[in-house]
């Protein structure tokens, strides 16, 4: 591992469905401890992009690189092992487990103590459980049954999960999608913050753009499977093209662009 | 070489009627996502309504009329069967949809036999198509040319029906997305009830085909069944391409397979199913299908290990169970080793099923795989009683281990499927292999030594190691294994996520529930002095499935209540009547459709709801199945 190598590195990913280009040579990079943004508009390649990082999808060309080392290959679960924790769009979470439980289960996997037969799972790292659900102010809800929780406390539920094996790098699609105005700010400052204090890397996709402005460091905007810009907020903000893809002049000129295509 | 072309023609031949219950299953599934496990009693009610017809109805037209008169009934009595039952039935999980289906099956072979008496029916040769035709010295029956002539037929006409006419174009979209079909006004029920009967139609047809072919007979059922999910597993659910190619295929290899296994021919269907399922799991022509539904049962509460007071209750159980020797007599006693041995069964299935969510409906592979073990070393190797009873389950264990390894690359259905088609397969080793096994004559004198030979003896042990077993599995719930196990249960998605290896896991849960099987095996065969090839049959696997179901299955503890109770009425139920697959099926039906929760499922809700002291007025009665989703 060079010192030069960053947390992430994204170079040249391409995938296609037929003849839809959804991801076309994307490449970035993120720092440890940075909070990046991928943003752009629905059918962007956003998601595509985001499960090729964790193998969750196979690139047909490109390679992602965790600290230098070639994860492109690699299944969710080795990922995971190296240290990527990620939280999903739509939650998945053990729905007739206990939030607790649902916490137990990844340090269990963490602990490598999935095939211990006859250990006592409910005293299985109780206390990191319970410290993980205060950390995302879960700890009064341990022993509800996760299937009766609300949709925003799923998803930090699913955040003190991803943080179970002290990930280096976070991957959120769509952290606040779903979620009340408030429950948004307070979720991604309490991400901003753990991933300040333990130098994570986190990369979220997100609809909402004051959410995207506010806590981003860096934001990448993807527009048909492009990358179109990156930069700080601010930068991206004045980006004409960006304005344009946003405002409507993008739809515009799809519309004029496919007009030409089919004549 | 005209030796082979015959085989050939004869397999092709063979495919014809596979093909129709084929297509008949997989156009059912298509739109019901229904898998109907009683289509092979469709067959068979087609086969024999055709049969009566037949020998009243003279000449040819009467003969071909019988065929297509014969299907046309049972058609109308598979609307009858999907108003009645299956209607109340779809938004149940498959598991419950299947056992109802299979509930319906085990009525119809009760009825059958009451209806047409238990023996074989040889019925008219095909008017037109009486003789064989000489192919270099080879004889072909002319029917059989028929049959091969039809396969492609029907195909074409189920083709044209889906692409040219109004209903084809429905059933296709529902296919792929029924909720979007109901949104765009299509009255959904109708659209149901029509699939149902043209795929009821097409399992008839095939049945009535038969007869001049094969005797007619109350088994032909499940025969066909296995066969025919042995070909909607190969060609892909919901494919009806699929399905003629897989009906093919596996006449081909049962024709082929009979030169070169003469005994065990099956061998041969299994390794290339294994193979399809290794590079595509969802079959040749299916498409892979995201999962839909999550849990086995309904809503599941979490579960917890019992307070220390339960613990002592269940510690009471015990020792009065244990007390029984000391009042009971020797039948009563026999009964109780029975119904201890089916505790482990039910417990062992418990553990795959209702934790990992893998609801296996050829379980009895592994019990009787035990029991075969014991067998084969009490009275081959001559070892003493206990090795045999140590060593014995191992078999089951080696079983779970190769089966398991293939079923839990696929879950739900077609996870219920393969597990059926290989406890099958199991079966039908121990019955065609018949210088190992015995066949169907078994292996008798398989006794206990003397130390456990008296009834009370003997009911300790079983009560001994059903306990031990009991608490083995229970702890393995609340052990991180368990989490782990409940956690591939209930999303797949997060558990890779998380650094799962879930089918390593899934199969390991596999692996120890077809252990202990094979213990309860073992110990079965020591309590019945023999062993038969009817210890590792379908119905003793649904045996197990209606325990787990009858006591509960999203509690913990179920499985044992279920066990009991179970085994106690059914050995009740077959002392007082013939017809006890009539009342066991119906009994099945009505706790799939009334009783969804099972005994301590309800209990532990009464217990929840006067916790809460919430008004009486039970909507689990009123809306069973409604609220499940």
């Amino acid at each position: 591992m060079s010192v030069a190598s960053p947390l992430l590195a994204v170079e040249g990913l391409t995938k296609s469905y037929g003849g839809i280009h959804a991801v076309r040579g994307v490449s970035f990079s993120l720092r440890a401890g940075e909070i990046l943004a991928l943003i752009g508009p629905n059918g962007a390649g956003k998601s595509t992009c985001f499960d090729m990082l964790n193998g969750q999808n196979k690139p047909d060309t490109g390679h992602v690189r965790l600290l230098g080392e070639d994860i492109t290959a690699r299944k969710p679960r080795e990922v995971w092992r190296l240290g990527v924790g990620r939280t999903f769009q739509i939650t998945a979470t053990f729905a007739t487990m206990t939030v607790r439980e649902n916490v137990q289960v990844a340090l269990v996997s963490h602990g490598k103590q999935l095939f211990n037969l006859f250990g006592s799972a409910p005293n299985f790292d109780r206390g990191e459980a319970g410290r993980l659900l205060e950390l995302v102010g879960m700890g009064g809800y341990a022993d509800r049954p996760c299937g009766e929780l609300a949709y925003g406390d799923l998803k930090r539920l699913e955040l003190a999960v991803a943080l179970a094996n002290e990930p280096k790098l976070l991957l959120m699609d769509e952290p606040t999608a779903g979620m009340a105005p408030r429950e948004r700010v307070d979720l991604m400052r309490l991400t901003a913050q753990i991933a300040r204090e333990k130098s994570i890397g986190v990369l979220f996709t997100e609809h909402d753009m004051d959410v995207v402005f506010e806590h981003a460091d860096r934001i990448i905007v993807l527009n048909r499977g492009t990358l179109i810009a990156e930069g700080t907020p601010a930068e991206v903000r004045g980006n004409p093209q960006v304005q344009a893809v946003y405002l409507g002049e993008g739809l515009v000129y799809d519309a004029r662009h496919r007009d030409g295509a089919s004549a | 070489m005209a030796f082979y072309v015959v085989q050939f023609l004869t397999g092709l031949a063979s495919a014809a009627s596979l093909f129709l219950v084929a297509s008949g299953l997989s156009i059912i599934f298509g739109v019901t996502r229904i898998v109907n496990f009683a289509h092979g009693a469709f067959y068979m009610i087609g086969a024999y309504i055709a049969f009566t017809l037949t020998e009243r109805l003279s000449g040819a037209f009467g003969f071909w009329g019988s065929i297509v008169l014969a299907a046309l009934a049972v058609a109308l009595i598979g609307v009858l069967v999907e108003m009645v039952l299956l209607r109340r039935i779809y938004h149940a999980p498959e598991l419950f949809q299947l056992l109802a289906t299979f509930g319906l099956t085990l009525m119809v072979e009760d009825l059958v036999v009451l209806i047409w008496g238990p023996d074989d029916l040889v019925g008219r040769r095909a008017p037109g198509f009486k003789g064989a035709i000489d192919f270099f010295g080879q004889n072909i029956p002319s029917y059989d040319l028929f049959l091969i002539a039809l396969g492609p037929v029907v195909l074409g006409i189920l083709w044209l029906l889906f692409q040219r006419t109004r209903w084809g174009v429905l059933v296709r979209a529902a296919t792929q997305d029924r909720d979007m079909v109901a949104a765009l006004g299509v009255n959904q029920k109708w659209l149901f009830t029509s699939v149902f009967a043209v795929g009821v139609f097409l399992a008839a047809l095939g049945g009535a085909l038969q007869i001049p072919r094969d005797a007619v007979h109350h088994a032909m059922d499940l025969r066909i069944i296995v066969e025919v999910f042995v070909v909607v597993v190969i060609g892909g659910l919901g494919s009806i391409v699929g399905a003629f190619v897989a009906a093919v295929l596996v006449s081909e290899l049962n024709a082929f397979g009979i030169l070169i296994f003469p005994k065990i021919s099956i061998i041969l269907v299994f390794l290339v199913m294994a193979v399809v399922l290794i590079v595509r799991p969802w079959g040749l022509f299916g498409k892979p299908e995201a999962p839909a539904r999550k849990t086995p049962g309904l809503t599941v509460n979490p579960w917890r290990p019992l307070t220390s007071n339960e613990r002592l209750a269940a510690l009471a159980a015990l020792i009065i169970a244990a007390t029984l020797p000391l009042f009971a007599g020797n039948y009563l006693l026999t009964v109780g080793s029975e119904i201890a041995i089916f505790v482990i069964f039910a417990v062992s299935l418990h553990f795959l099923m209702s934790v990992g969510g893998l609801a296996s409906f050829g379980h009895a592979a592994y019990f009787g795989l035990g029991a075969y073990g014991v067998a084969f070393l009490a009275k081959m190797a001559g070892l003493p009683m206990i090795v045999c009873l140590l060593l014995g389950p191992l078999l089951g264990c080696m079983g779970a281990a190769v089966f398991g390894f293939f079923a839990v690359q696929l879950s739900g259905v077609y996870f219920a499927m393969l597990t059926l088609a290989f406890a099958q397969i199991v079966w039908s080793i121990a019955f065609q292999w018949v210088s190992v096994t015995g066949g169907d004559n078994g292996i008798l004198g398989v006794w206990p030594e003397k130390w456990a030979a008296s009834p009370s003896n003997f009911y300790w042990l079983a009560l001994g190691v059903a306990a031990l077993v009991t608490i083995a599995l229970r702890a393995m719930v609340f052990s991180p294994f368990g989490y782990a196990l409940r956690a591939t249960r209930d999303s797949l998605l997060r558990t890779e996520a998380i650094g799962i290896n879930a089918k390593r896991i899934q199969w390991t849960a596999f692996v120890i529930a077809g252990t202990t099987a094979g213990i309860g095996g073992a110990l079965f065969a020591y309590l019945k002095g023999s062993v038969f090839p009817d210890n590792l049959g379908i119905s003793l696997s649904v045996d197990a499935l209606v325990m787990v179901l009858l006591g509960g299955v999203e509690t913990v503890s179920g499985a044992v209540i279920g066990a009991i109770v179970y085994k106690a009425l059914n050995i009740w139920l077959v002392s007082q009547t013939d017809l006890s697959k009539l009342v066991l099926g119906g009994f099945i039906m009505l706790i799939v459709v009334v009783f969804p929760k099972g005994i301590v499922g309800m209990l532990e809700m009464l217990a929840q709801r006067r916790r809460k002291s919430s008004p009486p007025g039970s909507p689990l009665l009123a809306k069973p199945i409604e609220s499940a989703e």
